[in-house]
């Protein structure tokens, strides 16, 4: 095990980050990582200190926390720097943070069994165990002054990074970092109890941002230029699933930079010297392809097959007698919806660099997944994956696109690496164009719900959703797939915790030849708007308030019901709202935190601008209050620019969008102001990187209720003319 | 040949003239601050400053750009760059980063030429910068703390 990971750090290029490649090559396995051993007392391949696979010390004092997980933006790296600095009392100032090297037992997701990031998962699994880390770094440096100083270990203090004694004696953790890395580790370090925290809690500063407003190198994966490299781009079919038939690249290659073009199973490939060689030859490709077992349908056509699904029977994934519940009715509601495909579209590209040199091959990207990542490289490569080294950058965003089943762009760069041949590492870029029309997007979606009321109280409820499995077919599929029901589909609906008696969800699963992909909070992108447009609707029919409708079928939920009365409260929602302006609420949970969200709009000539969002989340122990602001603030504005106008669609299976003109992000002029409140909580800490995004929608499509009296119910609202 | 004078210095460098000044800076002189996001000039994540106006250098070609003074992220100086990375710091705005030295060129931008600016000002200014983090929210606060922190 140690062997293959000295040899990946053997492997790796000269220092690409400030302080190089860390090694995982001494301290010991602390922890969760029981029965894996490091020899004690070894140096880092920088020569720092290493006190166990997630805490280094230089002589400096310098403490670098290694992140398992991939950080995207989400504040993760940091997040898990903080849990280190709270039970190492270090200083702010001594914390860095780097990316962890793949290795799927020492940086396992504790969720996953994997490397890897997503679900929201990274604090919650990380909780215990990088605290524990902090910790255990903290007693050695304390077991070290204890015998150089000759003085009992219970008498040291430690604050501030800082270590002392009562005798006047003082050290920083430099001075001891090289004598307490020798040591035995605490089987069981003490963590501090929620009394004695000085960071948790607090706005610790964000690790990464000096770097990101200075323009800093090697950061990002299109950031790397490893010596000798080739950049590759890729035209790839221009409908899912077709292959190529011919290529004609005698122009192509007489631009100036190009070095070849080949052809590969995902596409013809331009090998050029540098980028811009590279996007232009391709563009003087002339390809034919073969369509035949390509998708051809419109997205019109797929959206005409779903909807007339959505009139028949599917399999049934939450069975109750609604027939009987909707008879009891006074008053039923019935609403139709149709979700578009979206693209993730992270402000960076995809890109990866590979170099194989026939045993090992080594990847620098922004992977988030390193262990699929791994895996599948190994498996082009024909080599095993303890032979590939990941080198994780700073990823420009991701909202789901670099986490895939199938590594399909880590499998691409190593085919290119395999086709190439020689040893050269090779950069695979993608332009704006190739992500958006890259697939890998949230599937469409339509929905068909009809609930019945009386007395304020929902009697039954009939739901039928369809649209694509994005589990079916991939490694997971047998943890998330049951009796043909991908959970991932019906997620926030058929489990809501509403109190709703009679519910039936059925659903369909047709099968769509564009790959899907889970998108910044997966099911929860159609199924929150349902479920809290539709709890409007209910409200109204029933003439009773949109908050205390949800609250009186709140009763098993207290931490929902927390949310939505604390964000009734700071938005005054029992008070009259402004002149020209109209209010909407809507409360979801997911990833086991909770936001409720409530939208002030005003309306223009019937175009809708957001003016005010007032949330209120749960997330459990906030470990970062400012973080998950933050995160609030830019998961709901991700899904309102969703919602307002982006969709992807098909003319004859080809996608019509390109770039962000046809697929246009939310603009600075779009974004509300944003009032995020904390619940306090003393429940272990829940995620919050994706849980912002699904309430957004729905607030404001029931502030158009409010509005107008027409919810918009067919997705994006720019095709209804709302913006 | 072309001759670029970038952060002050004058480097010669052989690519075609229609080169862009974004694959330029990046792939001939090693300045990777400057970032790709569209390459159509839809989303400011290549903002630089040519003859200190915020341009974007993806849509600018170097034959185009000979004879200038162009100035990028790495080296961004002044009252107004200083408070505008002190108040991206200070109101901790960048998420994944990625958009932002783009943000902070053209923050400069308006700050040089509008001290005080207001909301539609700032939303003029800065409607070409995209951020899919959507940060939108803290840019705002930002530029008006940058603003405070110039006239103090
Ligand atoms: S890369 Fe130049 S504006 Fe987007
Ligand atoms: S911070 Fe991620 S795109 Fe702006």
């Amino acid at each position: 095990m140690l062997h293959h990971l000295e040899k990946a750090i053997e492997a790796t290029n000269p220092p690409l980050t400030r302080r190089g490649f860390l090694a995982v090559t001494g301290g010991a396995g602390v922890g969760l990582i029981v029965g894996f051993s490091f020899p004690r007392g070894a140096k880092a391949a920088t020569g720092d200190d290493q006190f166990n696979p997630f805490v280094m010390i230089d002589s400096d004092g310098i403490v670098t926390v290694l992140s398992k997980h991939l950080d995207k933006g989400q504040g993760t790296a940091t997040g898990l720097a903080t849990l280190v600095a709270e039970e190492l009392d270090a200083s702010v100032e001594q914390m860095r943070v780097e990316h962890a090297p793949a290795h799927p037992e020492v940086y396992k997701n504790l969720l996953f069994g994997v490397q890897g990031t997503g679900g929201s998962t990274a604090i919650a699994n990380s909780f215990e165990q990088y605290r524990k880390a902090g910790a255990a770094a903290k007693a050695m440096l304390v077991a070290a002054a204890a015998d150089s100083w000759g003085v009992p270990a219970g008498e040291i203090t430690v604050a501030n990074g800082t270590i002392t004694h009562g005798s006047g004696k003082s050290a920083t953790f430099g001075d001891f970092a090289e004598a307490a890395s020798g040591l035995e580790p605490p089987a069981e370090p003490t963590l501090k109890t929620p009394d004695q925290w000085v960071y948790i809690g607090k706005d610790f500063p964000r690790l990464d941002i000096p770097n990101k407003t200075m323009g800093a190198p090697r950061t990002y994966g299109l950031d790397i230029d490893v010596e000798n490299r080739l950049v590759a781009v890729i035209a790839r079919p221009p409908k899912f699933g077709a292959v190529l038939k011919s290529v004609d690249a005698t122009e192509a290659k007489a631009v100036r930079g190009v070095v070849d073009v080949r052809e590969t199973p995902v596409g013809v490939a331009v090998f050029a010297e540098s980028t811009w060689p590279a996007i232009k030859a391709r563009d003087l490709l002339v390809m034919e392809w073969d369509d035949s077992n390509a998708e051809t349908r419109g997205s019109d056509a797929i959206l005409a097959e779903f909807k007339a699904l959505a009139e028949t029977p599917g399999a049934v994934a939450h069975a109750a007698d609604y027939e009987a519940g909707l008879a009891e009715a006074e008053t039923i509601v019935e609403m139709d919806y149709s979700f578009p495909f979206l693209a993730h579209a992270p402000m960076e590209p995809l890109d990866i660099t590979i170099l194989f040199d026939g045993e090992t091959a080594t990847l620098w990207t922004g992977s988030q997944i390193q262990t699929i990542d791994q895996g599948a490289t190994a498996a082009v490569l024909e080599i095993t994956p303890d032979k590939v080294t990941i080198n994780t950058q700073w990823a420009g965003g991701s909202f789901g696109r670099r986490a895939t089943t199938n590594a399909d762009y880590a499998v691409e760069a190593a085919l290119l690496a395999k086709i190439w041949g020689e040893a050269r590492p090779i950069k695979v870029v993608w332009t704006r164009e190739d992500d958006i029309k890259g697939g890998y997007y949230r599937p469409m979606y339509v929905h068909k719900a009809r609930a019945g009321v009386k007395d304020g109280k929902i009697t039954g409820w009939h739901h039928r959703i369809v649209g694509q499995s994005i589990f079916t077919g991939t490694a997971f599929e047998s943890l998330i797939v049951q009796d043909g029901i991908d959970h991932t589909s019906v997620e926030g609906i058929a489990d809501t915790t509403y109190s709703i008696p009679n519910m039936q969800v059925e659903l369909h699963s047709p099968p769509v030849g564009v790959p899907p992909l889970w998108w910044r909070s997966v099911g929860h992108t159609h199924t929150a708007y349902v479920m809290e447009t539709m709890m409007d609707a209910l409200a109204k029919a029933a003439g009773v308030d949109p908050v205390e409708f949800r609250l009186a079928h709140l009763g098993n939920d207290p931490r929902k019901a927390g949310v939505l009365k604390l964000a009734a409260e700071k938005a005054g929602w029992t008070e009259p709202v402004g002149a020209g302006r109209h209010r909407g609420v809507a409360v979801h949970k997911s990833f086991n935190s909770y936001v409720a969200e409530i939208a002030e709009i005003s309306m223009n000539d019937g175009v809708v601008k957001v003016e005010k969002v007032v949330a209120a989340v749960d997330c459990g122990i906030p470990v970062n209050p400012d973080n998950i602001a933050g995160q609030v603030e830019g998961g709901l504005g991700f899904g309102l620019g969703a919602v307002m106008r982006n969709e992807i669609t098909f003319t004859d299976g080809e996608v019509d969008q390109a770039n962000f003109d046809t697929y246009e992000p939310l603009r600075i002029d779009d974004m509300p102001d944003v009032e995020v409140h904390i619940v306090p909580s003393t429940e272990p800490p829940t995620g919050i990187g994706e849980p912002g995004t699904p309430p957004i929608g729905p607030a404001v499509a029931n502030a158009i209720g409010q509005a107008t009296g027409q919810t918009p119910t067919e997705l994006p609202w720019s095709k209804g003319g709302l913006v | 040949m072309v001759q670029l004078t970038v952060n002050g210095q004058t480097h010669d460098i052989d690519v075609d003239a229609d080169t862009p000044l974004l694959w330029a800076l990046r792939d001939e002189l090693g300045m990777t601050g400057t970032k790709f996001g569209c390459g159509l000039a839809l989303c400011g994540a290549c903002t630089v400053h040519i003859d200190g106006v915020a341009m974007r250098s993806c849509q600018t070609t170097v034959e185009d750009a000979e004879g200038t003074e162009i100035t990028t992220i790495e080296a961004i100086e002044g009252k107004a760059a200083d408070a505008v990375r002190a108040a991206w710091q200070e109101i901790q705005v960048p998420q994944c980063g990625y958009c932002q030295s783009g943000q902070i060129m053209s923050a400069t931008a308006l700050l040089v030429e509008n001290a005080k600016p207001t909301d539609e000002d700032i939303d003029t200014a800065m409607y070409g910068n995209a951020c899919r983090c959507a940060t939108y929210h803290r840019i705002r606060k930002a530029i008006h703390r940058a603003a405070d922190l110039m006239e103090a």
